[in-house]
């Protein structure tokens, strides 16, 4: 009994404190810093300064906080949408075109409604960039299910084809017509997020993407629908055995992606941009992805790789100022992480493969 | 072909052992092969001829016993080495690249022609002349994926004997063939052996064996059952070493009069993605409280029809009828809710998600019910409940109904999948190979409550290749063979040895 | 025919060709990656690798033919490295090919900014020159499209005959598309479907590090951060555009840079005719091809999955 007891107080530590998944990734994240010490040391420089710098301007100041979490919030939003579909076993590679697509949505609605009242304006931005994230999202869908393209180039050249077609509609019927440059007009007051800090940039998609998080975490691991996207993303055959409807399942991730990059795109445009510009992302969609596989495709997991990512490409110019660091030291530990999570997760399959031939 | 030792023509196996894990696939099994001689392994599937067969091609090391050629011990470490020994392999699954034509199929790899750009053409003159040599007509600059499979057969071997095979390997060749093409295939193998090719022939079908053979030894269970020169036996004596000719009836409780039936299926045809027809005409139906069995060497449309009763996969002809109502073609999940509950073959792929718990694996076809869930939300209570209730009534043993089901062993995985179907109550139950790959206690276990099933008035579907489950449960048996019924047995009539022929083919 | 002398369409003529020379050898290497049953997602950042050190190679030495074997080098090392992920730890091979371009793009970007410093001058080398064929390279239409370029334009379109030699007619082209299509099959005759795979990811490599470099010691003289800016990624449609043939893979590439080349130059275009939904056209091409060829468009049957000795 006492011992059935504390397996089950080591198993609810193991659950809720630090659950296995958890500390691989720490220690993935630490063994990847590690790493660049060496890196930085190698050049003659102060890893310690260099990485006290780093922090110290992403995560030390009111404002450097607030720009962390600016940044955060897009690399959230689409982490969570690919998490969610890679979950479902759909290895969608589209967010940042879908980032694009809800933006550019997000920005003609704002400027449709003009001068309405904000509590009606922001909620029609951000579900026209849902939809119209998802939307996008869905042609990759159609090709997969019906016509059994892979999703993975065919959500690779939609990413060109969106980041082209907003190009159009920037030069075209969306150009701001008091201005050379491929821009809309600048949205009005009420089609902008709120700014939560005094004094930064930092708006209300920070409040939004939080909220998703915590509900694509309880979606994911607590209702049914999650419950099934995972069974069909471990084992779609088994799925259907089992009664589930694999199809969609597979809609549920490429809608669920899509519409949580169109979010991303929407919380740019009304968040920092103010407007839709040509060059909305620097990559969100693509780094996101990595974002999910740090995060182990677990949302809040996701938001705090999320967290991570942004503070270190924030801290990465004070770095190279402050200690002579190349800010793209960032980059190579962010890969690292990444490589080593993954390498770490294939080991022990390696070794028992290894152990079992061998016996 | 002539670099090759005259003298290593014979291979002889002694107590050859070869294990995966806990899973014993050939033990202490020995036979020798004479030059000039066709051998015969013959046993249903899952005797162990296949793995035994891997390993004499270097695809797998045997534990135990040895192998000797022309009276040497050998090791075969890989497949370059099995080649120089003169053995040649044809695989079951023919390891051809479809993409490839037939000269650069049989250039693969080969010491000859690894030049930086191989003669092609003049390789596929001396194939085209070694296989006029046997009566092995093969077109060597035909792409292989275009060639019928009765030509692919033949290139298999011309590939083995282009690369001086003097011991021919050959795995259920004619699984694949029609009968006129198997037909075609015995000449070509008897001037083999006359030409001095030792050839070791493994089939389940006794027409063949008998036909084609010089000596046969069956196998059973990983086990040697018995070695007879084929011109002294006679089929039935074959037939009862197969299938282990001591089987003793359980008795079942009682022999009741079947109920309304519960399942009917109605002259169902199948063809599969690649255009092969697996099942063909097939009628059968199973009434309450009667256990049907469909006996059948392996791969002779089991898995098809079953997948066919369930949704899984779409026949293109007939019907399928659940307490007299269509279900052909239906989701799986409109058989769940009318009351059919599948146990399939392949448990991992088709069965349970690996490495979700317990739990997740025990309800996954009932998460959606209000029992188990709420406004679209799983109710934990309920489901953890549920799984230790069905832990316990099961008698699955795992440290945690959180732990991942991979992790339990074969029997236990398999007895949260039973539970799982069971304790829906279902009225119908469609079992494949159920006992496949579990220990006795877990085997008998699952037997009982396929008989509980019965006795509580369900109608149970046993698919199963093992003769004895089948004549210790069934009320009545179904053999099929090719995709078609070649018969149905009452209880009252079963005979190992008919059953034997009907599953090689033969119709009563 | 005036038109056919116009210095806009020669020289849109001649930018297609050089845009097209990067993606084309990338995507010549992903050709054999892929041939032996291996999804290289890496192109992108072997590019980038092989673009910064046939750079900085160049610029330390001043021989632009050492740069180029430099880039062919790095390139192939970094092959090797996606190799031990992809078939060794048999990982998801989409998802290590991305990271592992991150990390390609994080380490050009630090070793080059340890180099020349952040200073706003960015260093610049001398490029390969054009060849003078004189009188030929006023032709028009030919002239521009082949009589204009440097002497790694035509290594580039030599290798894609060697390319096709290699994958049509010799035994390592035979072993390669068997392991990609039947590794098993492949090991019973012999051979070592692993190492198979290890050597045609690293020529994959060193094919796109050479595509790389060329960005960066043939087109333009300067290495920027970036610089490939998704061309591996553009490879990866061409191999399925070109359906995986050194030929097919050269008229893919020709059109994705002509469709790159187009961006500079609107007034090619009649008016009317937006000019992205051109620069749109072979990326829609792309997806059509692969919706209308089932089962994945003559991939390798093996392709991405990775494989165990023995028969996995």
């Amino acid at each position: 009994m006492s011992e059935s007891a504390s397996e089950a107080a080591v198993g609810l530590a193991r659950r809720w404190l630090l659950p296995r998944s958890v500390l691989s990734g720490i220690l993935c994240v630490l063994a990847a810093f590690a790493i660049g010490a060496l890196l930085i040391a190698a050049i003659g420089r102060d890893p310690v300064l260099a990485y006290l710098s780093l922090f110290e301007a992403s995560l030390g100041s009111t404002n450097g906080l607030a720009e962390t979490a600016i940044r955060t919030v897009p690399l959230a939003f689409c982490g969570i949408g690919i998490a969610l579909a890679f979950r479902a076993g759909v290895f969608n590679v589209g967010a940042e075109g879908q980032l694009f697509i809800g933006g550019v949505a997000a920005a003609w609605m704002g400027l449709q409604l003009g001068g309405q009242p904000q509590w009606l304006v922001l909620p029609a931005m951000g579900l026209a960039a849902a939809v119209a994230g998802a939307g996008w999202s869905a042609i990759a869908g159609v090709l997969k299910l019906r016509f059994r393209a892979d999703e993975l180039i065919t959500t690779i050249m939609l990413n060109y084809i969106a980041i082209y077609f907003v190009g159009y509609l920037l030069h075209g019927p969306l150009q701001d017509p008091g201005s050379p440059l491929a821009r809309t007009a600048r949205l009005a007051t009420e089609a902008r997020l709120p700014m939560l800090l005094e004094g930064t940039r930092l708006h209300a998609g920070l409040l939004l993407v939080v909220v998703v998080a915590i509900v694509a975490q309880v979606f994911l691991w607590r209702s049914v629908a999650g419950f099934r996207l995972r069974a069909v993303g471990h084992n779609a055959r088994a799925a259907e055995n089992t009664g589930m409807n694999v199809k969609a399942a597979l809609w549920t991730g490429f809608l669920i992606c899509g519409a949580l990059s169109g979010l991303a795109g929407f919380s740019e445009v009304a968040g920092v941009q103010r407007r839709m510009i040509e060059n909305l992302s620097p990559g969100f969609g693509y780094t996101a992805i990595i974002v999910a596989l740090l995060g182990q495709t677990n949302p809040l997991g996701v938001l705090a790789a999320a967290v991570l990512f942004a503070a270190l490409q924030i801290g990465s110019t004070t770095m190279e100022s402050a200690a002579g660091v190349p800010s793209a030291l960032t980059t190579v530990i962010q890969a690292l992480v990444v490589l080593l999570l993954i390498g770490q997760n294939a080991l022990p399959r390696l070794f028992r493969r290894r152990a079992v031939a061998g016996s | 072909m002539s670099q090759l030792n005259e003298a290593a023509a014979a291979v002889a196996r002694r107590n050859i052992r070869v294990a995966f894990g806990p899973v014993v696939a050939n033990d202490d099994v020995s036979f020798a092969v004479e030059p000039g001689e066709i051998h015969a392994l013959l046993g249903e599937n899952g005797a162990g001829k296949t793995t035994l067969m891997r390993a004499l091609a270097g695809l797998l090391q045997p534990q135990a016993g040895s192998i000797e050629i022309g009276g040497q011990p050998v090791v075969i470490d890989g497949p370059l080495e099995a080649r120089r020994l003169g053995i040649g392999m044809v695989h079951q699954h023919f390891m051809l690249v479809p993409t490839l034509t037939v000269a650069e199929n049989i250039a693969l790899g080969l010491r000859e022609v690894r030049t930086w750009f191989p003669r092609l053409d003049q390789l596929a003159d001396e194939i085209d002349a070694l296989g006029a040599r046997y009566g092995l007509a093969v077109n060597a600059r035909a792409l292989a994926g275009e060639l019928s499979v009765a030509s692919q057969q033949r290139v298999e071997i011309v590939k083995a004997l282009y690369r001086g095979a003097k011991i021919l390997v050959l795995d259920e060749p004619t699984a694949v063939l029609t009968p006129q093409e198997a037909a075609a295939l015995f000449p070509v193998l008897r001037s083999l052996a006359a030409a001095g090719t030792a050839i070791v022939f493994i089939s389940h079908k006794l027409n063949e064996v008998m036909a084609v053979t010089d000596r046969i030894t069956v196998l059973r269970r990983g086990k040697v059952a018995g070695s007879l020169r084929t011109a002294e036996t006679e089929p039935r004596e074959i037939a009862r070493l197969m299938v282990g000719g001591e089987v003793t009836l359980p008795q079942l409780e009682g022999m009741p009069t079947p109920g309304r039936p519960l399942l009917e299926v109605d002259r169902l045809g199948l063809t599969d993605a690649r255009g092969v027809r697996r099942l063909e005409a097939v009628s059968l139906s199973v009434g309450a409280g009667e256990i049907v069995a469909v006996a059948g060497v392996d791969g002779n449309g089991q898995q098809e029809l079953a997948e066919a009763i369930v949704g899984l996969q779409r026949p293109d002809t007939g019907r399928v009828l659940i307490d007299g109502v269509e279900m052909t073609n239906r989701p799986v999940a409109e058989g769940i809710a009318a009351g059919l509950a599948h146990i399939p073959e392949d448990r991992h792929r088709t069965a349970i998600f690996e490495r979700m718990s317990v739990t997740d694996n025990a309800v996954a076809e009932e998460a959606g019910r209000p029992r188990f869930a709420r406004w679209g939300m799983r109710r934990r209570g309920e489901t953890q409940a549920f799984a230790a209730q069905l832990v316990a009534d099961y008698d699955v043993r795992l440290g945690s109904v959180e732990q991942a089901i991979g992790s339990l062993s074969g029997g236990n995985q398999q007895k949260v999948v039973l539970g799982r179907a069971l304790s829906r109550d279902p009225r119908l139950l469609v079992a494949v190979q159920p006992t496949r790959g579990l220990d006795i206690g877990a085997t008998a276990f699952l037997q009982s409550q396929l008989l509980q099933r019965r006795a509580a008035g369900a109608a149970v579907l046993l698919i199963s290749t093992e003769l004895d489950e089948v004549l210790a449960l069934a009320d009545r048996i179904v053999v099929l063979f090719k995709g078609r019924v070649t018969g149905v047995v009452a209880r009252a009539d079963f005979s190992v040895e008919q059953l034997g022929l009907l599953m090689a083919g033969r119709t009563a | 025919m005036e038109f056919l002398a116009d210095p806009v369409l020669a020289g849109f003529i001649a930018a297609s060709v050089r845009l097209s020379i990067p993606i084309l050898l990338a995507a010549l290497g992903g050709m054999f990656a892929e041939k032996s049953g291996v999804l290289n997602i890496g192109l992108e950042g072997m590019m980038l690798i092989g673009c910064f050190t046939g750079f900085i190679t160049v610029h330390w030495s001043g021989n632009l033919w050492l740069g180029a074997g430099v880039a062919v080098l790095i390139g192939a090392i970094a092959g090797l490295g996606l190799a031990f992920y992809a078939v060794t730890l048999r990982s998801n091979q989409v998802v290590v090919g991305i990271a592992f371009n991150l990390l390609m793009l994080g380490v050009s970007a630090y070793f080059f900014r340890l180099a020349f410093g952040s200073g706003t001058a960015s260093p610049r080398i001398t490029p390969f020159a054009p060849i003078d064929f004189g009188p030929l390279g006023e032709i028009p239409i030919l002239g521009p499209l082949l009589f204009q370029h440097d002497p790694l334009t035509y290594l580039s379109l030599a290798l894609v005959v060697g390319g096709w030699l290699v994958m049509q007619r010799s035994t390592i082209g035979l072993s390669i598309k068997a392991v990609g299509e039947h590794p098993e099959a492949a090991e019973t005759l012999g051979l070592d479907p692993i190492a198979i795979r290890y050597a045609a990811v690293a020529v994959s490599g060193a094919l796109a590090g050479l595509g790389g470099a060329f960005l960066s010691i043939s087109a333009t003289g300067v290495f920027l951060d970036n610089m490939t800016a998704g061309r591996g990624y553009i490879a990866l449609a061409i191999l399925i555009l070109g359906r995986r043939h050194p030929f097919g893979v050269l008229v893919a590439a020709l059109l994705f840079g002509a469709a790159e080349a187009l961006q500079l130059r609107a007034q090619l275009l009649p008016s009317g005719v937006p000019l992205q939904f051109l620069i749109m056209l072979p990326y829609v091409l792309t997806i059509v091809v692969l919706a209308v060829s089932s089962t994945r468009s003559g991939a390798p049957a093996a392709l991405g999955q990775p494989y165990e000795k023995g028969g996995g």
